[in-house]
């Protein structure tokens, strides 16, 4: 299989603060990938380095084989799409301005849509369901309608790789599960690797194709999630209980956190 | 082949002539009122060609009133421009280059370029936008750190460097016995009526290449809206953009603003009032701007040449009444 997102040897640091440590994994293309890790772990640094927006200080980054410096802005963005962390726009632009945005890296510098990049915008409506939407204002949007839009927006600039960063985290438990079942049935029935850094590691082990376990700028773990989500690595990551058992619904694992009150000392 | 026009541009045409049309019947309103008497029908008698106008009237109208409705035009399309700009720069829609002290940075440009004894153009110009460039950077630095230069650290930054320019142009005007500077306090308020024709053509050959280079960069404002990091994963390069897009602006500002001084809120009531209008894409917004905010800098300089019983105020005493309150309903609308 093809690799979408080839990396090794790559560290990345903040003025003394190093963040990354000699990172090197590779996504194969049409994967669900699921970065997760502990606050500071370094998991938004990374998802920043593959979308280009942060230079690494060491290392090699291959997207679709070709090395990401040789990228120009316009060719990585018709390659890589961006679904920031909740994004608040004071000015009041209706969804389908916003969506057809997703058309600049295909445009000349004034983005002079035409009736066919309209038409792509339609279908990424369509396809995560804002249709009904359309002219609305973005400041009268709920949490979960915004983020569908900015996927949207995402679809719309027609990527081979889609990144997302914390999608759910400020959403309801429906709202979570449907941005979660849109990007599974985007990775099917369009074929975008979705890559995407994630706080839930229960979402994680029932979405993602492969996760990577994060803590203190390297690799704890990686691989399927019942691989990864066992009760010795989650310990070591995240320094605190936790009860790892199968889920009710299939051959997944699930994880429960563990208040003090009912710790028990091991015997 | 069929090409479509897209529709993007179609909506510009609309509106820029829509805009352009309003922009001339109010040059047409501006030069035929004035103290010496209504002269729509000299106005429209020399205009056509037709002989026998009162001659006197004639001159006033073409060599008096004309330039100035014109520079007044000028003032309103950059300066309305120049707030829609700083507004996108900087994400916030309470930017403005007067609020933010950027004209008040050109001002003191100005004033040490006129008492160096410098032509007004290029010299006095070139010291004007020295000094805009000089508060700009003063105003990143101070609001740097600050992620995503926050609201209301940059609006209290431009405050004080409001303040501060403010101050200092008060020193130089008391350090000096120059008669250059006796009717400074006037142009502080903003001045329109020093224009003649010559001037205000060099003004217009400067500012025009400026309007179309913000122009070309609208869409691209359009993208900065979204935050830095969305529009470069759109394929904007944030560096050459930003630079392009403060040193045009910075430009554009100081040389009206050494023609005709300090004028506030203007670059706040107009894209406010046309976002209103029209929604927020910079496509539409930026011709809209130049042409509507011409407009109604022509309206304020009428008002303030006809509204005294005797001689005129300052171009910038309307600007601030209508501009100040405005500004402070928008602040407390966007608290909530």
């Amino acid at each position: 299989m093809k690799k979408a997102v080839e990396i090794k040897k790559l560290s990345f640091s903040y003025s003394e603060n190093e963040v990354l440590k000699n990172i090197a994994f590779s996504i194969s293309e049409g994967e669900f990938f699921i970065i997760i890790g502990p606050n500071g772990s370094g998991k938004t640094t990374l998802m920043k380095i593959i979308a280009g927006l942060l230079k690494p200080k060491q290392g090699k980054l291959k997207i679709f084989d070709r090395p990401l410096k040789d990228y120009t802005r316009k060719d990585l963005a018709k390659t890589i799409a961006l679904v920031p962390q909740m994004t608040l726009v004071d000015f009041p632009f209706t969804v389908t301005e916003l969506v057809l945005m997703g058309r600049s890296p295909h445009l000349s510098t004034l983005g002079f849509e035409q009736e066919k990049d309209l038409e792509i915008a339609k279908n990424a409506m369509a396809l995560t369901d804002i249709e009904h939407l359309a002219h609305r204002p973005l400041d009268r949007l709920s949490g979960g309608e915004r983020q569908r839009v900015f996927i949207a927006r995402a679809i719309c600039q027609e990527p081979k790789i889609i990144l997302l960063d914390e999608p759910t985290a400020s959403l309801d438990l429906a709202h979570q599960v449907k941005v979660m079942d849109l990007m599974e049935k985007l990775k099917k029935e369009i074929g975008f690797t979705v890559i995407m850094v994630s706080h839930d590691v229960n979402l994680a082990a029932m979405y993602g194709d492969c996760l990577l376990l994060l803590k203190e700028g390297q690799i704890v773990s990686m691989g399927k999630p019942g691989a990864v989500l066992t009760y010795k690595t989650l310990e070591k990551a995240y320094d605190c209980m936790l009860l790892v058992d199968e889920s009710p619904l299939g051959k997944f694992p699930q994880v429960t956190l563990v208040p003090q009150k009912l710790k028990t000392p091991r015997k | 082949m069929n090409i479509k026009t897209p529709f993007v541009l179609k909506r510009i045409a609309w509106v820029s002539s829509l805009f352009l049309l309003l922009l001339l019947m109010t040059i047409f309103i501006g030069i035929s009122i004035g103290s010496t008497g209504n002269g729509v029908k000299a106005v429209l008698q020399s205009l056509f060609g037709e002989g026998g106008a009162d001659s006197m009237l004639d001159t006033i109208i073409w060599q008096i009133r004309f330039p100035r409705v014109l520079l007044a035009a000028l003032v309103g399309a950059t300066l309305s421009l120049g707030g829609l700009v700083f507004q996108a720069l900087l994400r916030n829609p309470l930017a403005e280059p007067y609020i933010l002290g950027i004209s008040g940075g050109s001002a003191i440009g100005a004033i040490i370029g006129i008492l160096a004894g410098l032509s007004r153009f290029p010299g006095v110009s070139f010291t004007a936008f020295l000094g805009s460039i000089a508060t700009l950077l003063l105003l990143l630095i101070m609001s740097s750190g600050q992620s995503i230069l926050k609201k209301n650290t940059l609006l209290l930054s431009g405050v004080m460097v409001n303040a501060f320019c403010g101050a200092i142009i008060m020193f130089l005007v008391s350090m000096t016995q120059d008669s250059r500077l006796h009717n400074i306090i006037f142009w502080l308020m903003g001045d329109l009526s020093m224009s003649d024709i010559g001037q205000v053509g060099i003004l217009a050959a400067t500012l025009l290449p400026c309007f179309i280079i913000l122009f070309r960069y609208s869409h691209s404002m359009n993208l900065l809206l979204m935050g830095n990091e969305m529009a470069q994963t759109m394929g904007v390069n944030i560096k050459r953009v930003t630079t392009i897009l403060l040193v045009t602006t910075s430009f554009m500002v100081s040389s009206t603003v050494c023609h005709c001084g300090l004028i506030g809120f203007v670059g706040l009531v107009m894209p406010h009032l046309l976002r209103l209008i029209l929604g927020p894409d910079h496509r539409v917004l930026v011709p809209a701007c130049i042409l509507g905010g011409g407009a109604y800098m022509v309206i304020c300089d009428l008002l303030a040449r006809t509204l005294p019983q005797q001689g005129e105020m300052p171009a910038g005493v309307i600007t601030a009444m209508i501009g100040a309150p405005l500004f402070i309903y928008l602040l407390k609308r966007s608290k909530r």
